[in-house]
């Protein structure tokens, strides 16, 4: 494609030079001394990077069997020997639970946003290149799903297939597809009309080349920024979901089914029932920093 | 503005009409036949089949959407399948419940967002702002669920000061503005408000912010007036946009209150969605769905059309 646009290519060159540059190596090398410069967003990185690790790898540090439980031991309290974190309602370790829990919750909190920037990222994408009436159809098919509050939709999508892993993620996955394909679509009608997309036109380059090298490199960042900051309200809706019994099914370890399964046990042992959720909450407060730092350092208006 | 007041009153039925569209289909997703949303499991072939016939559902899907949306508009929700009654009869009661927890809990949060936001837009960069953001992030961050029960644990398991469960004294469905059950909404009503709160607060600061640095503040301080003279200048300008986003948290709270609800079992509508989804009481989920998705459209408009009418910088065409 590229071969037979070599008048493209250099009229890419010319307006990245006079951009002074802005998507060449120069950019990302000054994104990362943003970033360095900024020790909260670091910090959440790396708690993050520990806890995925640590869960994926869940096996290594767990010390007991995450489904194997005894009457004996049932809701011991914090700092018991030999269960650091207490025992749950079936005297299963907590720790064990927490580090394997964190394996659904992870991937049920990450997949649906990437499977909605990708969905959504096509759609917006097309309909801001397009626009007329396949802008029309999408946007205004985009409204629909924005007349809903986005619990309400989870909820009512996944309620009406039922309880499941694969239900839940559809339903949440639905749930962000309006949202990215908005930001998408206003992006790139505002790089639509830049002169460089003009400039490509005219020296022959076809809709598609014009798209992969021209819009994409100029929308997927801010796309990207945009869907990193929805994974922490995903992590809250998927573990939701699972507290309502919607998502994960027992004996599973997921964090929200645990909250919600360990919900009488807050009168026994308060402090071992609140145990998930603080795992939840750390991990969608640091994804939502992460988000929030990288929107600065990649120089992305919100 | 007359034109634009018409056009978007008219934009908001097209939009109704396919949130109807998507919660009749709600129950076509459903796994198995939809007919079993209106029979019990246990009624007879013949018994199911006439039922099938007087309800359209022999016909084809355009033709039954029009059946339902027909009944839809004259009131008709059809019958709770668990508890045979009008779906509108239960539904009614969780609505005024829900609204009551909803409305609380968005005044809690607008209230505590503006202060907040308020505060730390006048003071960018000082402590106050880094405190205030914190707030705001940890406030949008946190499972709001989990953060009911810790409020459980500690104010009613603890310290036994509040009610941990319940709308009303042993129970009690009747509502009354009185500190018995004043004293239930208090914990549900604090839960429901951290969201709105983190998302008025950023909101407000950007807002108070963006005024702050705009020529005309520098004017007013030129020309020698108090603090006091330009916060009411401030509050002016960003009163419109401040009011627009709570009367939207309004609606996503009524949505939204399922999980807070579940939590402190208050008889509202997510309680109903709750044990509709258990006892696959599809006539229940179907109309709770459609009933706060409507109220959200109309919360929208609404929104739109108060703040074109507050705001005279909007001008809309």
């Amino acid at each position: 494609m590229s071969a037979t646009t070599p008048t493209a290519a250099e009229a890419e060159l010319a307006v990245q030079a006079k951009q002074g540059a802005s998507r060449s190596q120069g950019y990302w090398a000054g994104v990362w001394k943003r970033l360095r410069r900024d020790p909260l967003t670091i910090a959440c990185a790396l708690v993050l990077l520990i806890m995925l690790s640590v869960i994926v790898f869940a096996p290594l540090f767990a010390p007991h069997d995450p489904y194997q439980g005894s009457m004996m031991r049932r809701l011991r309290p914090v700092g018991t020997p030999n269960y650091l974190l207490g025992t749950d309602e079936l005297g299963r370790d907590m720790l064990t639970r927490l580090l394997y829990g964190g394996r659904l919750s992870w991937f049920m909190g990450i997949t649906p946003v990437v499977l909605a920037f990708f969905i959504g990222t096509t759609l917006g994408v097309l309909a801001g290149f397009n626009g007329g009436k396949t802008n029309m159809a999408i946007m205004r098919t985009t409204d629909i799903f924005y007349a809903f509050p986005s619990v309400l939709l989870a909820v009512a999508i996944s309620g009406a297939l039922g309880a499941g892993i694969v239900n839940a993620i559809l339903a949440l996955t639905l749930v962000f597809v309006p949202p990215i394909i908005r930001v998408a679509e206003s992006v790139t009608t505002g790089v639509r009309n830049l002169d460089f997309v003009d400039a490509a036109r005219a020296s022959g380059a076809s809709a598609f080349t014009i798209v992969r090298v021209h819009v994409l490199g100029n929308v997927l960042g801010p796309i990207f920024v945009y869907a990193t900051s929805l994974i922490s309200v995903c992590m809250i809706l998927s573990s939701g979901l699972s507290f309502l019994g919607l998502g994960t099914k027992p004996p599973e370890p997921e964090w929200g089914l645990m909250l919600n399964t360990l919900r009488t046990a807050i009168y026994v042992q308060p402090w071992v029932a609140v145990l998930p959720g603080i795992c939840i909450f750390v991990t969608s407060i640091c994804f939502n920093l992460l988000s929030d730092g990288l929107r600065q350092a990649m120089d992305v208006k919100s | 503005m007359l034109f634009y007041l018409i056009r978007r009153v008219l934009y908001a039925i097209p939009i109704a009409l396919a949130v109807g569209f998507v919660c009749f289909m709600l129950v076509q997703i459903a796994p198995g036949d939809p007919i079993n949303a209106i029979v019990p499991p246990d009624a007879p072939g013949d018994v199911v089949e006439q039922v099938r016939r007087e309800y359209g559902l022999d016909k084809p899907l355009p033709v039954q959407f029009g059946l339902w949306l027909l009944k839809v508009v004259q009131g008709d929700l059809g019958r709770s399948l668990a508890t045979g009654r009008s779906v509108w009869s239960d539904l009614s009661g969780a609505v005024v419940n829900t609204l009551r927890l909803a409305v609380v809990a968005s005044l809690i949060g607008f209230v505590l967002g503006c202060v907040l936001g308020g505060l730390a837009g006048t003071f960018r960069g000082s402590a106050i702002d880094r405190t205030a953001v914190g707030i705001a992030v940890a406030g949008v961050s946190v499972p709001h669920y989990w953060l009911g029960m810790v409020l459980v644990v500690v104010f009613s398991v603890q310290l036994n000061w509040l009610p941990a469960m319940g709308a009303g004294p042993g129970g009690s469905a009747d509502w009354g503005w009185d500190w018995e059950h004043l004293q239930h909404l208090v914990l549900p009503a604090i839960t429901l408000a951290v969201i709105p709160m983190g998302i008025v607060t950023r909101t407000v600061r950007g807002i108070v912010a963006e005024i702050m640095s705009q020529e005309f503040v520098t004017a007013l301080r030129g020309k020698g007036l108090t603090r006091g003279r330009i916060f009411i200048h401030v509050v002016k300008n960003a009163a419109p946009n401040a009011l627009a986003v709570i009367g939207l948290q309004l609606g996503y709270l009524m949505g939204g209150s399922i999980l807070v609800e579940t939590v402190f079992s208050w008889p509202g509508t997510g309680m109903l969605l709750n044990n509709a989804i258990f006892q696959r009481d599809l006539p229940v989920l179907q109309g709770t769905i459609l009933v706060l998705a409507m109220f959200f459209v109309t919360l929208n408009l609404v929104v739109d059309l108060v703040q074109t009418a507050l705001d005279p910088r909007i001008k809309r065409a």
